[in-house]
């Protein structure tokens, strides 16, 4: 019967479609971004930090990277506590993505110092050999909008000063990318990894860890303190550094605070030793 | 009863300018795939792989996808109703309109006006053009269907009706904004909710518009094709209807593991496993039509295409619903797999209807045989050469990537940075390259035919200009 009717075929596969609509799409409006998951931490985006993202979005950040970590251990482990619905109410649009070309980006926020965000942006190469990732260092050349940036907040009903709109003037694209970033997943405090028991260097006066501790610095940390432990202008100088093994593992695995130092944990107790051997056995030289 | 004067001229127009989309699609995706591989080839701030990547989705899924849907609908509705297209004015607007949009997106894209949320990334303006265009295209096509000189609605009209009616209702929820400026809006949902709206939206714009249609066009030219019916009748009509009810439940399987609420995770993995059933409903349709006409597949280039693209829709439909699965996708998902699996739908299935849609239209509107039978043979088989190495190249390399993502230490430490499991995916990223490269040669190859048919092709006895001048 419906065969021969389109009027009645059309209410009908209308109606099949919004079942599943309905329940799926839009009963879950009942639950999210409710009291139930929010999260008192998280704030709204800054003046600046909302034209990094929009800086983000207009560029297609989000064609590589994700912003969300999922409740998986190794994800966790690579990127920190996983994503919460209460630290994305002020996103609109939201940036979750769908692939990983690049790392997921939803902590990067305080990882790194901002040079070394500025260093990176301008040639991401210089500080991850063999990326893939296209330079950004034309944000410098760009102005910022102050007013335009004031209708945004004004439409998104953000809090804003004056101070921070007239502050914008003074400030380039390069800047806002970077406030962003700094930004991202901070609403929630970071979990610090508990070091249980006394520290002891496996591989004290072990030579024979030497090259894998070079390699695993060459990796990790040359990029910041130079492939001769030098420094640059991001990190300090390190060939001379006197430490105790103990205090410098956990240095490592820790990372400082606030931009200070990513934490390393992530890359397993064993090589952080050998990279301790490895930055220890340098001073004696 | 004698053949109503069909407007053809609306059909040629929209075959040309979707084989035109559809070749930039590719060739940006060609430029985008070796700028994953040589950053050094973007060109900022306009031809970076963050704005070129959606004007390669949006050229390839909306110029030659949905421009060649638009041809074989328009060609199709005036066919199963017998009757001539309601309005021939309105049919010259939707072209244009289509035209200006497509191109208003490319510019648009390239400056870098979007939205970001994928598959719909234009920004207001472009989107309140959509809605134009749809509308005039849903109108034509519910008058054609309700003037029909043919009583029964056809199975290619029930699907032509669904795709109407859903890509209208999920392109208006989904691209609710407010505008800050002319080219600058933000979303009406935030965080969470945005995210499940829009993949409600992404996954239902490949039921709506990249499932629905193909199948359209796949109960028509196959039978058509072959001379024979199609095997059931009852089997299409629950596959349709199991279709457009079950699929609308499953948007969330993209966001398995995410803040999106556990229950809509939980359905969404479950419909996506349920929807095997209608999807295979007309995979089987399709294979059991050609009961003792198998033969056909050697000689008749419509029905290799038609088999190898409904058979590429059923290894999707069995591949979708297995990364559906929370532990499958927990392991899969973010990695280079997935565009491996899309492009199998988009390369394989979708473009392959639709080029054998185009190969069975254009002789029969031009009046002249198809040029070379042979460079159609050849066209088969680098597209499908250049799909299955671009799909099976990342694949593997999707596996390898999740392998070292979750691989640890006997620490219980990470057993690899993310670089280095990137380094990993240059070799793969190459493969893909060299796989596009010989799909886009094939593709070359198809217009070029094409191209010779409607001016050196010999004139076709069964050709529709010839029909109506009596001389067949």
């Amino acid at each position: 019967m419906w065969e021969k009717k389109p009027i009645l075929f059309l209410i009908l596969a209308t109606a099949a479609i919004l079942v599943g609509t309905t329940i799926t799409m839009i009963l879950p409006f009942a639950w999210v971004n409710t009291d139930a998951d929010r999260i008192e931490t998280v704030t709204p985006y800054s003046p600046l930090e909302q034209e990094g993202r929009d800086i983000y979005i207009r560029d297609g950040c989000n064609n590589c990277h994700t912003q969300t970590i999922r409740p998986l251990v190794t994800e966790v482990l690579r990127y920190g506590e996983y994503s919460k619905s209460g630290e994305f109410v002020y996103d609109r649009p939201f940036l979750w993505g769908s692939k990983r070309t690049g790392p997921d980006l939803a902590r990067i926020g305080g990882k790194y110092p901002d040079a070394w965000h500025y260093k990176h942006m301008t040639a991401p190469r210089s500080m991850v050999p063999r990326s893939n990732m296209p330079d950004y260092g034309w944000y410098r050349d760009n102005p910022l909008d102050p007013e335009m940036i004031r209708r945004k907040m004004e439409v998104l009903g953000f809090p804003y000063t004056e101070e921070q709109i007239s502050d914008l003037s003074k400030r380039n694209e390069m800047d806002a990318i970077v406030a962003y970033l700094q930004k991202l997943g901070t609403g929630v405090k970071k979990a610090e990894a508990v070091i249980v028991g006394e520290l002891h260097n496996p591989y004290q006066n072990d030579s024979s860890v030497l090259e894998d501790g070079k390699a695993q610095f060459a990796q990790h940390c040359a990029a910041c303190h130079g492939d001769n432990l030098e420094g640059s202008d991001i990190a300090p100088n390190i060939s001379d550094l006197d430490m105790p093994d103990a205090d410098l593992y956990e240095l490592i695995f820790n990372g400082l605070p606030d931009g200070g130092m990513p934490s390393f944990a992530a890359v397993g107790s064993e090589r952080i030793w050998k990279i301790v051997t490895f930055i220890k056995h340098q001073k004696t030289h | 009863m004698e053949t109503p004067a069909y407007n053809t001229a609306i059909v040629k127009s929209f075959v040309n300018w979707s084989i035109l989309w559809g070749l930039v699609a590719i060739l940006v995706g060609v430029i985008a795939s070796l700028q994953m591989v040589l950053p050094e080839l973007n060109f900022a701030p306009y031809l970076t792989f963050g704005r070129l990547r959606p004007l390669h989705t949006n050229a390839g899924l909306y110029g030659w996808g949905v421009g060649s849907i638009f041809a074989m609908f328009l060609y199709i509705v005036q066919r199963l109703c017998k009757v001539r297209l309601w309005s021939d004015k309105l049919a010259t607007f939707q072209l244009w309109m289509f035209n200006a949009t497509i191109i208003g997106a490319a510019v648009t894209l390239l400056l870098g006006y979007t939205t970001s949320k994928e598959y719909s990334e234009l920004e207001w303006p472009l989107d309140v053009m959509v809605v134009v265009l749809w509308v005039a295209f849903a109108i034509n096509i519910i008058m054609t269907i309700m003037k029909r000189r043919e009583e029964q609605m056809y199975i290619s009209l029930w699907y032509m009706l669904a795709s109407i009616i859903g890509v209208a209702v999920l392109y208006l929820v989904n691209s609710a904004e407010v505008p800050v400026s002319l080219f600058k809006s933000y979303s009406a949902f935030a965080g969470t909710n945005d995210a499940n709206v829009e993949w409600w939206f992404g996954h239902n714009a490949v039921a709506m518009a990249f499932t629905a249609p193909p199948l359209a066009m796949f109960y028509y030219f196959l039978p058509k094709s072959t001379g024979v019916p199609i095997y059931s009748h009852r089997l299409s009509i629950i596959s349709f209807w199991s279709l457009v009810f079950m699929y609308l439940w499953t948007g969330a399987h993209h966001l398995l593991w995410t803040p999106v609420p556990d229950w809509v995770q939980t359905l969404a993995m479950a419909f996506s496993v349920m929807l095997i059933a209608p999807s295979w409903g007309s995979v089987f349709n399709g294979y059991l039509s050609m009961r003792g006409q198998w033969h056909q597949m050697k000689e008749n280039y419509l029905v290799k295409f038609l088999i190898l693209g409904i058979t590429f829709y059923g290894l999707q439909t069995l591949q979708g619903p297995m990364q559906a699965i929370r532990s499958f996708s927990a392991f899969i998902h973010y990695t280079d797999w997935v565009p491996a699996h899309i492009h199998m739908g988009t390369m394989g299935w979708v473009s392959m209807i639709g080029f054998a849609g185009i190969y069975y239209l254009v002789p029969r509107i031009y009046g002249r045989e198809l040029y070379s039978i042979p460079l159609a043979n050849l066209h088969f088989w680098l597209v499908l050469i250049g799909q299955l190495i671009w799909s099976i190249s990342l694949w593997v390399a999707g596996v390898l990537q999740a392998g070292m993502w979750n691989a640890t230490n006997a620490d219980g430490s990470l057993a690899y940075s993310f670089m280095e499991s990137m380094i990993e995916m240059y070799p793969y990223w190459w493969a893909r390259t060299f796989g596009g490269v010989i799909y886009m040669l094939g593709v070359i190859l198809f217009i070029y035919n094409l191209f010779k048919t409607t001016r050196a092709g010999e004139p076709s006895p069964i050709s529709e200009i010839a029909v109506a001048q009596g001389r067949a």
